[in-house]
C-alpha cells in the first residue's frame, strides 16, 4: 500500500519560446506520502504544478494519476479526478466570504442546475445544506471557524493561505498540491501549518509540496525531488537529497560542492 | 434570540412584504390619478427595464463578463414574438407558446454570442459584444430584401397583443368597481414577470451555480482549478441572461405593438448597463432600482421645458438639449459619489451551522 504509485510524470518538457522551463522532468509521487518539491527560484516547480494540474499543456511527456492519464486534460477535469491545489501568490475569491470560498470548492462534487435552483427542488435544498456543513467543517479543519463569514480578501495573510487549503480539500482531493504554503508566515504560522499538513496526510490525502522553508520540507516530506533549470537534478529521502553535491552547488552556487 | 422575538422579526417582516405588495398593486392607480396615464406606461416600461437589467446583471454583475450588445437579445425576443404573431407572416400564435419560445431563441444567441467569445474578457469582449448587438440590428434592418422577413426598417406593426385565455390585455376591463385599461392590464402582467425575475435572480445568486458565476469573475484561472468548468458556466452565464432579454423582448412587442430595429440600438445596450452599474453591480436589489430610476429620470426631466415655461416666463434652453445634459450630469455626479453604484453588492453573509442550533 505504501509503495503505490498515486502519480507519475514521465519526460515532462516545457518551452517558453527559448526558454526550457522543464526539460525532461519525471517524478513518482506514492499514495500517502509528503512528496517534496525544491530548488531555486526560477527553477520550473511552479511550472510543473501547472503541468500536473491542467493549466499548461506540456510540450512533451505524460500524466498519469491513480492510473489514469490526465495529461492533456483541462483543469477542472484534472481536479475531477482528484488533485487539488493552491497557489503560490494566493488566488481566493475576494469577493466571497471564507465559507462560501470552500462552498466553491464542493462545485465539483455537487450537481444542482438552474433549474434546481430556480424551484428549490428538494434534491437542490438538501445539497445546499450538506454543502454549507461541509464547508463549515473544513474551515473549522483548518483553523478558520471564527472567520467564517470574513469576506477572503478582508482575511490576514496567513488566514488566506489556510483558507486555499480548505478550498482545495473541499474538492476531496486524493493529491493536494501546495505551492509555498509557508511562504510570508512567522514562526507560529508555519508552526500551525505543519501540524495541519501532516493531519491532512493523516486523513489520507497524498500531499505535494513546493516549499523554499528547508526546515520544513526537509522534516515533512517522505520524498524530495530538486529542479534546477528545469532538470531534475536529484530525487531521493530528504536526508541523501540534503548530501547530493549537485543540490549543495546548485543552492549554495559552485564552489562549496 | 427568544422565539418570540424571532416570530415578532418574522411578522415585521411580513407585514413589510404585504405593505410593499399592496403598494405595487395599488401603483398605476395612484399614478394615473396623480401623474396621468402616460406614467403608468412609463412605470411599465420601467418593469421591462428591470427585466433587462436583471438579465444583463448575470452576465456583467455575476459572472464578471462585460457585455455591451445585451439589448440584442431584447431584439431577439421582440422579433420572435412580432414575427409569430402579426400579420407579417400571417400566423398569430399563442403568447403561452411564444413566450418560452422568444426566451429559448434568445437563449440560443446568448450562447452563439459566448461561445466564441469565451477566452476574451474584459474590453476584448466589451468589443465583440458590441460588434454582435451591431450586427443583430443591421440583421433586422436589412433582412427585407430578397425574402421579405423582417420588414426592414419599417419595422413590423400590428403585432397581437397578449391574451391569456379570452382575457385580452388591449381591451378595458372592469373588476371590483376598478377600471383595468390596457396599460394597466400590462402593468401588472410585467409586475409579475418583473416579480419572478428578482425571485430567480435570487434563488440563482445563492446557489452552486451563483457561486460558480462569482467565482470566475474573482479569479477564472483558481475556479478552474477547484473544478469549475468555465467554458459551460460562461455559456450559462449568457444563455440566462439572454433568456431574461428575450422574455422581455416579447412582452416589449406584444405591449408596444410595433417593432422597429431603432429600438435597439447601441445607446439602448448602453442604457441597460449603467442601470446596471449605477444601481450596484451584482446586487439584484441595486439593480432593480437602477433600473427604475434610469427609466423615470429622462422622463422626469422632460418637465425641465415646462418648467422654465413657468419660471421664467419663456423655454430659454431647447428641453430635448438641457433633458440629456442633465441626464449625464446626474450620471457623471452618481458615479463620482458612489462609484460602487447606488446600492453596491455586498456579498451576503452564510453562516456555518453550528453544532447547536437552539443556543445562544
Amino acid at each position: 500500500m505504501a509503495d503505490e504509485v498515486l502519480l507519475s510524470a514521465t519526460g515532462i518538457r516545457k518551452h517558453f519560446g527559448g526558454l526550457a522551463a522543464l526539460s525532461d522532468v519525471s517524478i513518482t509521487v506514492r499514495r500517502g506520502e509528503i512528496f517534496g518539491l525544491i530548488g531555486p527560484n526560477g527553477a520550473g516547480k511552479t511550472t510543473l504544478f501547472n503541468v500536473l494540474t491542467g493549466l499548461t499543456r506540456p510540450d512533451a511527456g505524460t500524466l498519469s494519476f491513480d492510473g489514469i492519464r490526465i495529461d492533456g486534460l483541462k483543469p477542472h477535469a484534472v481536479a475531477r479526478h482528484g488533485i487539488a491545489r493552491t497557489f503560490q501568490n494566493i488566488r481566493l475569491f475576494g469577493s466571497m466570504t471564507a465559507l462560501e470560498n470552500v462552498m466553491v470548492g464542493r462545485h465539483l462534487r455537487s450537481t444542482t442546475g438552474v433549474l434546481g435552483a430556480a424551484f428549490r427542488t428538494r434534491h437542490a435544498v438538501a445539497e445546499e445544506q450538506a454543502i454549507t456543513k461541509r464547508a463549515g467543517e473544513l474551515l473549522e479543519y483548518c483553523g478558520l471557524s471564527a472567520r467564517s463569514g470574513n469576506l477572503a480578501r478582508d482575511l490576514p495573510y496567513g488566514d488566506q493561505r489556510r483558507l486555499e487549503i480548505a478550498r482545495a480539500l473541499a474538492t476531496e482531493p486524493k493529491l493536494l498540491a501546495l505551492d509555498e504554503p509557508a511562504a510570508g508566515m512567522n514562526a507560529t504560522e508555519t508552526t500551525a501549518l505543519t501540524a495541519l499538513l501532516e493531519r491532512i496526510r493523516a486523513d489520507g490525502v497524498t500531499l505535494l509540496l513546493i516549499e523554499h522553508d528547508m526546515k520544513l520540507v526537509m522534516g515533512l516530506s517522505h520524498s524530495v525531488a530538486v529542479l534546477d533549470y528545469g532538470e531534475k537534478i536529484a530525487e531521493g529521502e530528504p536526508e541523501s537529497v540534503q548530501r547530493n553535491p549537485r543540490v549543495i552547488e546548485a543552492y549554495l552556487g559552485g564552489g562549496f560542492a | 434570540m427568544s422565539i418570540n422575538a424571532l416570530l415578532t422579526g418574522q411578522r415585521v417582516r411580513w407585514a413589510a412584504w404585504v405593505a410593499i405588495a399592496l403598494l405595487l398593486l395599488a401603483l398605476p392607480f395612484i399614478t394615473e390619478a396623480v401623474l396621468g396615464r402616460s406614467w403608468v406606461r412609463i412605470i411599465a416600461v420601467a418593469l421591462l427595464f428591470v427585466m433587462l437589467a436583471l438579465g444583463l446583471n448575470i452576465v456583467v454583475g455575476f459572472a464578471g463578463l462585460l457585455d455591451l450588445g445585451y439589448i440584442a437579445f431584447f431584439a431577439v425576443g421582440a422579433y420572435s414574438y412580432a414575427l409569430l404573431a402579426s400579420p407579417q407572416f400571417a400566423v398569430h400564435w399563442p403568447f403561452l407558446v411564444l413566450l418560452p419560445l422568444g426566451a429559448a431563441i434568445a437563449a440560443v444567441f446568448g450562447i452563439l454570442l459566448g461561445a466564441p467569445t469565451l477566452r476574451l474578457r474584459g474590453d476584448y469582449l466589451a468589443i465583440v459584444t458590441l460588434g454582435f448587438g451591431e450586427i443583430i440590428r443591421v440583421f433586422l434592418n436589412n433582412l427585407n430584401r430578397p425574402v421579405n422577413i423582417t420588414n426592414g426598417p419599417q419595422g413590423i406593426t400590428l403585432i397581437d397583443p397578449l391574451q391569456i385565455g379570452g382575457f385580452s390585455l388591449a381591451q378595458t376591463h372592469t373588476f371590483a368597481g376598478l377600471t383595468f385599461s390596457s396599460v394597466h392590464n400590462y402593468y401588472f402582467v410585467f409586475l409579475i414577470c418583473a416579480a419572478l425575475s428578482i425571485a430567480l435572480s435570487l434563488r440563482l445568486e445563492n446557489s452552486r451555480i451563483g457561486r460558480a458565476w462569482v467565482a470566475i469573475r474573482d479569479d477564472e484561472l483558481a475556479a478552474s482549478a477547484m473544478g469549475i468548468n468555465t467554458r459551460n458556466i460562461k455559456l450559462l452565464a449568457f444563455a440566462m441572461g439572454a433568456t431574461f432579454g428575450g422574455v422581455a423582448g416579447g412582452l416589449f412587442a406584444s405591449f408596444q405593438g410595433f417593432v422597429s430595429p431603432e429600438s435597439f440600438q447601441l445607446i439602448d445596450s448602453i442604457m441597460v448597463l449603467c442601470m446596471v452599474v449605477l444601481g450596484g453591480m451584482g446586487n439584484v436589489a441595486g439593480v432593480v432600482l437602477g433600473a427604475v430610476l434610469l427609466t423615470a429620470l429622462p422622463e422626469a426631466l422632460r418637465y425641465v421645458g415646462p418648467l422654465q415655461q413657468r419660471w421664467l416666463g419663456h423655454v430659454m434652453v431647447d428641453p430635448a438639449d438641457l433633458r440629456m445634459l442633465l441626464f449625464g450630469l446626474a450620471l457623471v455626479l452618481m458615479m463620482l459619489l458612489r462609484p460602487e453604484g447606488i446600492w453596491p453588492a455586498r456579498r451576503r453573509i452564510v453562516s456555518a451551522p453550528t453544532e447547536n442550533p437552539h443556543g445562544g
